[in-house]
């Protein structure tokens, strides 16, 4: 394992201290490893909290600041967050108009951020949650844990961001959070495994002229591994999986994100969003709005992942919205 | 049962999840995101301090004790199941020393704990199914008048053979059911650590 990390134990706190440094309009609770926003809450705002393991980044600490998140709480690599950082982000960032949660549809994430909403009520802080499970890979929920959440959080958290940023009721910007998990749908595929700090070796084996099809954002293995084909096949695999649970007719607007898993160049993400829009002009449907980045990763897995929302009118203004954090900024 | 014996079985949990941490993070690779290990060393490791400085009455102290910080400091899913069943066990024991039918009792509300909040059945491949058949084998050999060290011996017995037989078995809960088929011919992290606490206890009591 070759990284740029002076203890594996010490990676969590010690990018957290470089967060802080390197964006003087976020600060850190280090003691409850919590990201917020310098100023505070606007009295009267609905505050958004997320979280989940870190190596994902930027999710979700990158996404803090005006338009998307109020606060983030990034577990140990991998790894939930624990229900004491929830409540200390939740009660950091509380304008009295309640706390919407956005979870990714992880067992782990969801038990914790259970146990944080019952405490937080303990607290008389009113909290909602939304739960991200916008993975196509994961079919048959009956016998799984249910859908992976994956790159849709990032469309959650910028257009409910965006909605509460307009004032908003609790209510309002959770409703919006799940129209637009709704309408997500995303699907990746790894050409290699990551390696966690603490472990120290790739989590499987994947030969040279191999990949792994349905991969979760985690360095686990996918729904089934094949031999590696040129990006257009590839993509239409991906695509097909997407559309064949959410079909879009000509005419349908989208926003579509390809999203790099942490060790593709962007060269492959764009060589990728040409082959999804080629797809998707294909069928007559409109990419309104589009992201192209490392957005949701996994370490330094090199793959991507594609996301599909079919937008609205609503969620395509809001998309427009002002947004200012370290990883999205535009109109500002 | 008493709050001595009680805090023993933490440490010597703590200690065999120390020896075994990349064993367990190795399972928990195949098919999950490998971080079991580190994650209950973390949990047990903090838990031994919380308890150092602690005088408690009663044993269900002691553990809740246990519980209450597995919870803030594990994380994932294992924090809140383990968490939980700590703390319910704790609960189900408010009394200096237990027999070995209230500490049944006690197995079963952390038993009860962890499958309302996890929602798995047995052959789901979890930490339940080294779990159920510790505990009717606990229940067993309570009802059959056998001391606390016979019960425990034959409850670690069977959650290793639950263990193990998680193998064959599709994930149908957790991180490793994403993996389908895929999942089969692996054994379950979360039994294999089920499966350490219960042989932690036959040896804590053994060592008496």
């Amino acid at each position: 394992m070759k990284k740029f990390i002076n203890d594996p134990e010490a990676v969590l706190a010690e990018a957290l201290a470089g967060i802080a440094a390197a964006h003087p309009g976020l600060k850190i609770d280090a003691q409850n490893k919590v990201i917020a926003r310098a100023g505070g809450t606007k009295p009267g705002k609905v505050a958004l909290v997320s979280g989940g393991g870190s190596g994902h980044e930027p999710l979700h600490g990158g996404f803090v600041g005006r338009g998307m998140l109020d606060a983030a709480c990034p577990g140990e690599v991998f790894t939930s967050p624990v229900p004491g950082q929830m409540l200390a982000a939740a009660q950091a960032v509380d304008g009295g108009a309640g706390v919407l949660f956005i979870v990714k549809n992880y067992t782990g994430d969801v038990l914790n951020f259970q146990m944080a909403a019952e405490l937080a009520a303990e607290e008389g802080i009113t909290v909602e949650t939304v739960l991200v499970d916008d993975d196509v890979a994961v079919q048959d929920s009956t016998w799984t844990a249910g859908r992976r959440g994956t790159g849709a959080t990032v469309f959650v958290e910028k257009i409910a961001g965006a909605l509460a940023e307009q004032g908003a009721s609790l209510t309002e910007v959770a409703d919006m959070g799940k129209r637009v998990n709704a309408a997500s749908r995303s699907f990746a595929v790894a050409l290699t495994a990551c390696t966690t700090p603490a472990s120290g070796k790739p989590g499987f084996d994947l030969p040279e002229d191999e990949m792994e099809v349905g991969v979760g954002i985690h360095g686990e293995p996918g729904r089934r591994r094949e031999k590696l084909r040129p990006a257009k096949e590839i993509v239409a695999t991906a695509m097909d999986a997407i559309l064949a649970d959410q079909p879009l007719d000509a005419g349908d607007e989208t926003i579509v994100m390809v999203n790099g898993l942490g060790g593709t160049p962007l060269i492959e993400l764009y060589v990728v969003f040409n082959e999804v829009a080629a797809a998707l002009a294909n069928k007559g449907v409109v990419v309104a709005r589009s992201l192209v980045g490392n957005y949701v990763t996994s370490l330094d897995m090199a793959g991507v992942s594609l996301t599909v929302c079919k937008a609205d009118a609503d969620m395509l203004s809001l998309w427009d919205a002002p947004v200012n954090t370290p990883a999205l900024r535009w109109g500002i | 049962m008493d709050t001595d014996l009680a805090r023993t079985w933490v440490q010597a949990i703590a200690a065999a999840v120390d020896k075994h941490k990349d064993h367990l993070t190795q399972l928990d690779s195949a098919i999950g995101d490998a971080d079991h290990g580190f994650n209950m060393h973390r949990g047990f490791s903090a838990a031994i301090t919380a308890l150092a400085d602690y005088e408690p009455d009663t044993v269900g102290a002691v553990l809740v004790k246990a519980g209450t910080t597995l919870i803030s400091t594990v994380g994932g899913a294992s924090g809140p199941l383990y968490g939980g069943a700590f703390r319910a066990i704790g609960k189900a024991l408010d009394t200096p020393t237990a027999d070995t039918q209230q500490f049944a009792a006690a197995l079963a509300a952390g038993l009860a704990s962890i499958q309302k909040l996890g929602a798995a059945a047995p052959g789901d491949k979890t930490m339940i199914d080294a779990y159920a058949p510790a505990l009717a084998a606990f229940q067993q050999q309570a009802d059959a008048g056998a001391d606390l060290g016979a019960a425990a011996q034959a409850a670690a017995d069977a959650a290793e053979e639950g263990m193990r037989a998680t193998t064959p078995m599709q994930a149908r809960k957790g991180r490793a059911s994403y993996l389908g088929a895929r999942s089969i011919g692996h054994q379950d992290p979360g039994a294999t650590s089920t499966a350490l606490i219960f042989r932690a206890l036959a040896e804590t009591r053994g060592a008496r």
